[in-house]
């Protein structure tokens, strides 16, 4: 039974599942000292140099887990001393390099950056170099390497530099608080900030759904998780959380399919707004494309305020594996109806605080949404929903969708868009590769969540989006 | 007059789709439009007892094949 993929995600969990069970016994405040302890405790350290260091930066942890820095609006945070300050030094040639006739790396570079010493082994002139990798690319013994740090392979928008300290630096202008530095440093030493606490205090504070009920609203990602145990367990375990329901952001992707499909066929051209890391991606670096951005919500704020209006007094946590989803509940058009979110990481923490084992549990029922709504959550899904949409409101328009999976794909339709070379009228963003299975905050990632995903599709009650959304009158 | 019909997972299974349409229907047709308010809801936390609608304050078990006697019963007639 395997919950995570990396050993960084385990101690994070172990962090945001100390710190929730403290506020569950509201003794959070006088122990919050004592949980780097409780993580590492003895005298024998087994991550860092010593274990004096360990409980510092998890003492680092523990902050971010309680909301971290509120000077920084950034949900992704760097802890300085957790940062090891990996090598950057970009190609270099490495002892493996013997000296040989052919000279391939000297023919390939057209900047002339290679020399030989009088052993004949290779030399990079990083005056002349401008990394494009060709030497690494043909040497016969990959005895030219990229040393690269990890968060800045990660960061496809180049928003980590290095600071005079040697560690990572985040450009808050630049960064669309995707998380695919925090999934990729080897050393957790970049985060996302966690609302757990605020979590627990809403559902403590409701009275047993007394005072107010506090939904909890799932993104179709769930499908590929908690792989370990049934997704009905998965809607039990956050009923015996003290949620009072559970309904699925993918009825809210529904209710966007019809409306996205309906405003494309209206203007001709539109950019999707369902991934917040994409939309803040197309303001921070192609302003001018901005107008094109879809007006509608995205499937997490539709369904919020949907909510909100049949029970005002309602708080909802929106659940995925999303981090930038963090950022778009603070935005002043969503921040009135979702009132925090978790990511499937944060929720398994929660699920451990309670010591719930989810595995134990009856199976509920999660049925909402269409095939269509669930299979939002992978690459292409929205495309294929759009494309429905039209279908079925019986709408003339000759779709060219242009499904763009990962920021990079973002990037090059964006800049086609820019140039007027296109082809395409409208652009599915999703800012991690597969789509929101691949997101940051999940437990897993693996190569059968598309499939996953898909079953779960299928298995929706209702076949269609009108029917779907047939409901919300 | 206020209907509210439970949207939630557990209804949506046994039916709430197709009592919203038929109620949806039903109030057209005998043009209460404006006498009779229809909303949905997620769950009213009797889910054995799906569908669960609501007649503004009174609780009512409906499934698709009772929508019709219960909306002459406990709407049309208190209407």
């Amino acid at each position: 039974m395997r919950k995570f993929d990396t050993k960084v995600q385990y101690l994070k969990y172990k962090v945001l599942r100390e710190v929730a069970r403290q506020a569950w016994n509201d003794t959070l405040l006088e122990n919050v000292l004592e949980i780097p302890k409780t993580i590492v405790p003895g005298k024998t350290s087994t991550m860092r140099c010593c274990v004096y260091k360990e409980r510092a930066i998890l003492a680092e942890r523990v902050k971010i887990a309680m909301g971290g820095d509120k000077e920084n609006s950034n949900i992704i945070e760097v802890i300085d001393i957790a940062c090891d300050e990996c090598p950057a030094a970009g190609y270099e040639v490495t002892d493996s390099c013997r000296g040989c006739l052919a000279h391939r790396c000297e023919d390939v570079c057209k900047r002339g950056a290679i020399s030989f010493d009088h052993n004949h082994v290779a030399h990079i002139d990083k005056t002349k170099c401008v990394e494009c990798g060709q030497c690494a690319n043909v040497c016969p013994y990959s005895a030219i390497v990229n040393r690269k740090r990890p968060c800045q392979v990660a960061c496809k928008v180049k928003a980590i530099s290095i600071n005079t300290d040697n560690a990572a630096s985040i450009d808050n202008g630049k960064c669309i608080q995707c998380g695919a530095c925090v999934y990729q440093c080897p050393f957790g030493a970049i985060t996302d900030k966690s609302y757990i606490l605020n979590v627990v205090d809403l559902i403590k504070k409701s009275n047993g759904n007394q005072k107010y009920k506090v939904y909890a609203m799932v993104a179709p990602s769930v499908s590929s998780q908690f792989t370990y145990a049934k997704l009905g367990q998965v809607i039990t375990g956050l009923k015996e959380l003290g949620f009072y329901t559970v309904i699925e952001a993918a009825l809210g992707a529904d209710m966007v399919a019809v409306a996205e499909s309906r405003e494309l066929a209206e203007k001709g051209f539109l950019t999707s707004s369902c991934c917040p890391a994409f939309v803040a991606y197309i303001k921070s670096a192609f302003p001018g494309l901005v107008e094109h951005i879809s007006h509608n919500p995205s499937p997490m704020a539709a369904l919020a305020k949907y909510v909100k209006g049949i029970d005002p007094g309602a708080k909802v946590v929106f659940i995925g594996p999303c981090t930038a989803k963090k950022a778009e509940a603070q935005l002043e058009s969503v921040k009135p109806y979702v009132d925090a979110v978790l990511t499937f990481e944060e929720l398994q923490a929660l699920f451990d605080s309670r010591d719930i084992d989810i595995t134990a549990l009856e199976e509920g029922v999660l049925d909402n949404a269409s095939y269509f709504g669930r299979i939002f959550a992978r690459s292409g899904g929205l495309s294929d929903a759009v494309a429905q949409g039209l279908k079925e409101q019986n709408l003339e328009f000759d779709l060219k969708a242009v499904p763009c999976n990962g920021i990079e794909a973002c990037r090059m339709a964006l800049l086609k868009k820019s140039k007027n070379v296109l082809d395409g009228n409208f652009i599915e963003g999703m800012a991690c590769i597969g789509g929101c299975i691949g997101g940051a905050g999940c437990l897993t990632h693996g190569e059968k969540n598309k499939a996953e995903v898909d079953k779960y599709g299928r298995e929706a009650f209702e076949k269609t989006i009108s029917d779907a959304v047939s409901v919300l009158k | 007059m206020k209907i509210t019909v439970c949207i939630g997972s557990s209804c949506h299974i046994k039916g709430s789709r197709q009592v919203v349409e038929q109620l949806q229907y039903l109030i057209a047709e005998n043009s209460l439009g404006d006498k009779v308010e229809l909303g949905g809801t997620f769950c009213m936390g009797k889910c054995q007892q799906g569908v669960c609608v609501t007649v503004d304050d009174s609780f009512y078990s409906v499934t698709p094949e009772t929508v019709e006697s219960f909306f002459k019963k406990e709407v049309l007639a208190k209407v």
